[in-house]
């Protein structure tokens, strides 16, 4: 089995991995650099759970192998606070208990973060048209829009 | 199982052609990992094209574009004067998938699954595209219509790959617009498609039309009768309603969990109908 070399940037810091052809940027993430925030749901690119940022585009980290993050630069949730100081998205999803078990919460904080990065001022559609690639099987979605339109309002400073 | 990612189309070539057949492209690899993992393909080698300068170049040509196979969906949303120039092929290129997926995932990709229901496939062909084929003999470039040889199956011989789209000079006064049926908005795969590329004179008679059809044959559809119901008329319902009969005449589906036959053959012509509107107003604001 070949085993790949590989140097990529994971929310700033330079790491190295080895890895076999066929194992997802996910599988590394998870279970060689023990980042165990990006999430597990579907495997097939249809939940977001895996979402993460790669050379700012934000992608499923189960639909590309490990491989391929030769030379880039990957963000995680791990990286999304500054220290214990949350990110405004989590600040909000917090306050609107935009959360119940979990899973699809990182996925949905990376998406949301990228989509305020290009348009800091979505409306409910833009949210809801942006996130369809993140599935949450407990909240009814209200609760994470609503957290998402209140934390670009305080982003923006509105 | 081998990974390469070479920097040139001739290495590329040369790693598909040695490779006994048990070679696969990795471009997006949104439909490539997901086989690979239901044990659907088992590559002994896979040749990551995504570091080929040329294959992820959007470039104007002969008055056209030359698309990379590889660029990804969204880099090609993200192009302002490309989606004015084909509108209709960004409508495509926006339902593959979430913005998730279409972080990774290409037209080539979209094309070489080939699955009968691939969103970009029906603007491409309505739009006249050229696929560009590079292989061991040379480069040869064939109609997308001609591509696709049925579910799964493409026209690809041994060692060759797709690497680029051409899209032809626009004249003044053209548009085009891809349509689908799902029962969501989002996140589904076309039950039916169609897209319509036409040009009007300046009298706002039509010129020039094609009408390709989606998820309702074996493979997308061009159907020149349909596109020969707009020629010669100011896209008027009478007009209109023989597209839509024609668009549905064309049509040999399948029932299957996302549709009957009879729902997409009355569905298609619908469809057809409504993108040629959109075109026509499309082409009328480039005038």
């Amino acid at each position: 089995m070949a085993r790949n070399h590989v140097s990529a940037t994971v929310n700033g810091d330079q790491v190295e991995f080895l890895c076999e052809t066929g194992q997802t940027l996910l599988d590394v993430l998870r279970d060689e650099l023990r980042l165990t925030g990006t999430k597990e749901g579907c495997g097939t690119g249809d939940c977001g759970a895996c979402s993460v940022m790669v050379d700012g585009r934000l992608v499923c980290s189960c639909l590309m192998l490990a491989v391929e993050a030769e030379g880039k630069a990957i963000q995680t949730i791990e990286g999304m606070s500054a220290g214990e100081a949350l990110h405004p998205l989590q600040r909000k999803f917090v306050e609107h208990a935009a959360l119940q078990c979990g899973i699809c919460t990182p996925g949905i904080l990376i998406a949301a973060r990228a989509l305020l990065a290009r348009n800091p001022d979505p409306s409910e559609a833009e949210v809801r048209f942006w996130l369809a690639g993140n599935l949450c099987r407990c909240t009814g979605y209200h609760k994470i829009v609503d957290a998402v339109l209140d934390a670009a309002r305080e982003m923006r400073g509105a | 199982m081998r990974y390469e990612a070479p920097n040139t189309l001739e290495q590329a070539i040369a790693l598909l052609s040695g490779a006994n057949g048990r070679a696969r492209v990795l471009a997006g690899g949104t439909d490539l990992l997901i086989q690979m993992r239901s044990g659907r393909t088992d590559p002994e080698l896979l040749v990551d094209i995504k570091a080929i300068p040329e294959l992820t170049t959007l470039a104007a040509e002969v008055g056209g574009y030359r698309v990379g196979a590889a660029i990804t969906c969204m880099e090609l949303i993200e192009n302002a004067a490309f989606a004015l120039a084909w509108p209709g092929i960004v409508d495509g290129v926006k339902y593959i998938g979430s913005i998730q997926v279409k972080g990774r995932a290409t037209m080539g990709g979209n094309l070489c699954n080939a699955s009968p229901a691939a969103d970009s496939v029906p603007a491409l062909i309505a739009a006249g595209a050229l696929v560009c084929i590079a292989g061991p003999q040379g480069r040869r470039e064939v109609p997308i219509e001609a591509f696709v040889a049925g579910p799964g199956k493409t026209t690809l011989a041994g060692g060759e790959l797709v690497a680029s789209f051409l899209l032809p000079r626009r004249s003044p006064r053209s548009g085009d617009a891809y349509l689908r049926f799902t029962p969501r908005t989002e996140m589904d795969i076309a039950v039916v498609g169609a897209a319509v590329n036409l040009t009007l004179d300046n009298k706002g008679v039509c010129s020039h039309a094609r009408v390709s059809l989606g998820a309702v044959a074996a493979r997308a559809l061009l159907v020149p009768e349909a596109g020969a119901a707009l020629i010669g008329t100011r896209i008027d319902a009478a007009a209109l309603a023989k597209l839509a009969a024609a668009a549905s005449a064309a049509c040999k589906p399948i029932d299957d969990k996302r549709g009957t036959k009879e729902f997409r053959i009355k569905v298609a012509g619908v469809m057809a109908r409504r993108a040629a509107a959109i075109a026509m107003e499309r082409a009328g604001r480039h005038s």
